[in-house]
């Protein structure tokens, strides 16, 4: 059952850029990429928990500020020869406002 | 169902270069094609440089497979083993094999490498008598060391020195006949050539040099050889390994145009425009190559059309020699000889066994030939290849690049002979052991496959050198380094000055314009391209900035910890402060919960341990305190350190505070490619370490020495003496137009050091020393850029620029 919450309208989120959600027991990333899709994803790098949501993001994936690994958006797999995985989460765009499935 | 949309792509030759390109065409489009095999060896695709090692004991034949038979399967790869093919029907467009297998193809891959050339002696087709090309020739090796004693190899090149290597290693009596009286005659000069062979006397090998072999003795199996002077040996096995020549019969046979090999274009395509070709089958330029690196940049272009992609162009490949014979290390490139034109620089200890010569053309290397100590080899290498003017270290060149101040690994210049568990990577604490072992089970070929496995001279990349020696150690015979062209990133062909060029002549505004027009392979980039390039942009157009293009650092005006909270370092002026400054940074500190606090070599105060949520709030405070943003967290103008000077010191002889202020408020807010260090020492005793420095002043009694191009980082460099100048206003007239000649031209993450190591003092002495009006333009150039630098970014974002950044979003979840 999806449980569907309103985060923040779209414009609040730059493009190629992201916002902090916390929730009291997690934070989540959200990233907005070119094409107005939002990817939402759990703020901290599989390495050393490093916050993703300051990375540099490019394409459906994110760049950790920390050591460079580089984090699919989708999966939450870390890509390339790096070995680790993170939590992802649903979202959708409608009327301009971000909901996020929790 | 989805087959029938794919295109038929047939490869011939299972070696190294037409897998290499298959494997790239995988990772660029793996649905364009149904793609063919055929491999008359009766293996997967193997490590051909690495036969050596098996022939010597030191590999076994599954350490280097690189595709076993399931890797074909799971790529959905038709793999026709032991076939060979025969016939190229161009036409009907279809390939026939010996069994008559027969194949469409839409395109052709040709990549039949080479065979041993087999000199066409008297008795050459007896048993016993083999090259040194493949699997079945170390098999016949090895077999015939289990029941045999005596062997010789023809050749005293690379390969038939690996080749008597590996014989003495199976325990054989080897003797290498020569027909020069020197060996490597192609790779090393006659010095090195003769120390090369006292080594290998000392262990064991033996020589005949200057013997041309008239005829090979035996009945069936051959018992020995006679040479044209009458004298004969005993020989149980004759290796020959006098060279190797492309395979390009079945090519020609099929009327593609031949030469000395298949000949190609820049796109790696034959003259029939469905059918490419790689490897050492192929004429390039007029050039065949039998190295591996060519090999590689060949496969990605290749690739690169096939893929139809339609950008990659091979323009040949210069090479380097190394033999991996253990326990000698020797390294050649170029024009080692030289001529009436050249200059030779030399070093040589007979009793230590280096042997070191450069070979200069107008103070450009042209040639290199090392023996014993070849740690610098790659660095000689890649200055040939960028052209570098070495005019300026010229007189210390020959004692390598730890001489120009790597301070990390000193006296240790031998990989070989390191300990298994030596450090070689400081940053990530990766052993020699590690990377070996990683190089070997990951199959690994290039640096840049090292630096993703291992990490290893992926952080600080002071240990490049050593990692690079690794590589080309482990990987032995004639591994060849560094690719001619160093892209940007993957995003992209282009390298850093051909992004720059282009940004240039096509006026290009933003992000989206540079990566459309120079043809960037990604839509968004990656982090790399994306913050060179912002840079590069803001560079040229000193409003530009794209915040997400930076790396958060610069976002957030603050250094990220490894904990992700921030530091905060107030900007002092040349390190000057009042009560009233050091108050209202403890009252900032107290009101925040500052949970650390340190003076910083900068000579100012770092505060750690800041929320990102409050940085807004403490930059206010400290704005209002008259503070502004130190940049201790850019890829900018950083500190401009100090010593007391003439108004305190008995020794100072200038007012050397007064005139740091001056420079940290010429040049404070500035971007710069790196980090970028100030200093004024106000006497030659320089307390204030102004020759570490990007840009440092030592004043003297008559006016100002100016030095450039220091660094106190990863390597320790003293900068070179730039001027001397007689006032302040001189001092920032060169200030400021250093700066901005390094800004425009240094690659990204290049410091002042190595941009001047690598285009040269002269060249930084033409555009602001010898060219007055030059300098001025310069520095008004640079005046120009630090308006909107100068901006105090904090006080922008406490005043509400850009908030979300450091507002998160709060919210409630409902059970």
């Amino acid at each position: 059952m999806s449980n569907w919450q309103e985060i923040t309208p779209l414009d609040s989120i730059p493009v190629l850029g992201s916002r902090v959600v916390e929730t009291g027991t997690v934070n989540i990333a959200i990233f907005r990429g070119k094409d107005d899709n939002v990817f939402a994803i759990k703020d901290e790098c599989p390495h050393k928990k490093g916050p993703l949501s300051q990375g540099i993001m490019h394409g459906d994936s994110v760049t950790c500020p920390l050591h460079n690994w580089k984090i699919s958006l989708v999966s939450g797999e870390a890509l390339g020869v790096d070995e680790g995985c993170t939590n992802t989460y649903e979202t959708k765009v409608e009327d301009g406002k971000v909901f996020l499935s929790l | 169902m989805a087959q029938n949309n794919k295109q038929n792509l047939v490869l011939i030759g299972n070696g190294m270069a037409g897998m290499r390109t298959v494997e790239e065409i995988l990772k660029l489009e793996p649905e364009k094609y149904n793609i063919t095999v055929f491999g008359d060896e009766p293996y997967g695709n193997y490590n051909r440089i690495m036969l050596s090692p098996v022939l010597a004991n030191e590999k076994t034949l599954e350490e280097v497979m690189l595709n076993d038979d399931a890797w074909y399967k799971d790529n959905g790869i038709t793999f026709e083993k032991g076939k060979k093919v025969t016939e190229i029907h161009r036409t009907k467009k279809e390939v026939t094999a010996e069994d008559g297998t027969v194949v469409p193809y839409d395109k052709l891959l040709i990549a039949t490498g080479s065979t041993s050339f087999m000199l066409p002696l008297p008795g050459a087709d007896k048993y016993g008598v083999i090259g040194f090309r493949d699997v079945k020739d170390v098999d016949t090796m090895i077999e015939a060391a289990e029941h045999y004693k005596k062997a010789v190899v023809i050749g005293g090149g690379l390969l038939g020195l690996e080749a008597a290597n590996g014989l003495m290693k199976q325990g054989m009596d080897v003797t290498v006949v020569h027909i020069m009286d020197t060996l490597m005659e192609r790779q090393l000069d006659k010095p090195a050539a003769k120390m090369l062979q006292k080594s290998l006397e000392e262990q064991g090998m033996k020589f005949l040099m200057t013997h041309a072999t008239e005829e090979i003795l035996g009945d069936d199996r051959i018992t020995g050889l006679k040479f044209n002077d009458g004298s004969e040996i005993e020989a149980d096995l004759l290796v020959m390994a006098v060279g190797i020549k492309p395979n390009f019969e079945l090519a020609q046979s099929a009327g593609i145009h031949c030469e000395r090999g298949i000949v190609v274009s820049d796109t790696m395509q034959t003259f029939d425009p469905n059918i490419y070709s790689v490897g050492e089958c192929v004429q390039h330029r007029g050039t065949t190559y039998g190295l591996v690196a060519p090999l590689f940049e060949q496969a990605k272009v290749a690739a690169n059309h096939l893929a139809e992609l339609g950008y990659g162009r091979y323009e040949g490949t210069v090479t380097s020699t190394m033999l991996k014979v253990t326990g000698i290390d020797l390294f050649s490139a170029g024009d080692f000889h030289g001529d009436d034109d050249t200059d030779e620089l030399l070093f040589h200890d007979v009793a230590n066994g280096s042997y070191k010569k450069l070979v200069l053309r107008d103070n450009v290397i042209v040639g290199a030939c090392l023996y014993g100590d070849t740690i610098d080899g790659t660095w000689y290498f890649q200055m040939m290849k960028d052209g570098t003017n070495i005019s300026d270290f010229r007189n210390t060149i020959l004692f390598g690049q730890a001489h120009l101040g790597d301070a990390g690994h000193g006296d240790e210049t031998r990989v070989a002979a390191m300990a298994d568990d030596a450090e070689i990577c400081g940053c990530n604490g990766i052993t020699k052991c590690e990377i070996v072992d990683t190089i070997v089970e990951k199959k690994l070929f290039t640096l840049d496959d090292v630096r993703t496995h291992t990490k290893a001279s992926a952080s600080c990349g002071s240990c490049t050198g050593l990692v690079e020696s690794l590589l080309a150690h482990t990987l032995g015979g004639d591994y060849s380094s560094a690719p001619s062209k160093k892209p940007l990133c993957g995003c992209t062909e282009l390298t850093h000055d051909e992004v720059r060029a282009g940004i240039r002549k096509h006026t290009l505004k933003n992000h989206d314009e540079v990566r459309q027009t120079l043809a960037w392979k990604t839509e968004d980039g990656c982090a790399v391209c994306r913050q060179a390039t912002n840079y590069y942009l803001l560079c040229e157009y000193p409003e530009y900035n794209d915040p997400e293009s930076r790396f958060i650092n610069e976002r957030a005006h603050g250094n990220i910890q490894k904990d992700g909270s921030y530091s905060v370092v107030p900007r002092m002026f040349g390190g000057m402060c009042t009560p009233k400054d050091l108050r209202a940074i403890a009252d900032v500190a107290d009101k925040f919960n500052v949970p650390q606090m340190k003076v910083t070599g900068g000579q100012r105060i770092d505060m750690f341990g800041i929320q990102k949520e409050d940085l807004p709030a403490m930059w206010k405070d400290l704005s209002d305190a008259g503070f502004v943003s130190g940049h201790a967290y850019g890829k900018a103008m950083r500190t401009c350190k100090t010593c007391v000077g003439d108004s305190w010191c008995r020794m100072g002889v200038q007012d050397s505070t007064g005139l740091g202020i001056k420079l940290e408020e010429l040049t404070w807010g500035s971007w710069m490619p790196h980090k970028y260090k100030l200093a004024v020492s106000g006497c030659p005793r320089n307390c204030a370490e102004a020759t570490i420095k990007d840009f440092g002043v030592v004043c003297v009694d008559s006016g100002y020495e100016l030095h450039v191009g220091g660094n106190g980082g990863i390597k320790v460099r003293v900068t070179d003496f730039l001027t001397k100048v007689d006032t302040e206003e001189e001092v920032l007239e060169f200030a400021g137009a250093f700066a901005q000649f390094y800004r425009e031209d240094a690659h990204y993450l290049e410091r002042t050091a190595p941009w001047i190591e690598r285009v040269g003092l002269d060249k930084i002495k033409a555009a602001i020393l010898d060219d007055a009006d030059n300098r001025k333009v310069l520095h008004e150039r640079f005046l120009v850029s630090q308006k909107p630098a100068q901006i105090d970014p904090w006080k922008k974002h406490a005043d509400g620029a850009d908030a979300n950044q450091f507002k998160s979003i709060k919210i409630k979840v409902e059970a």
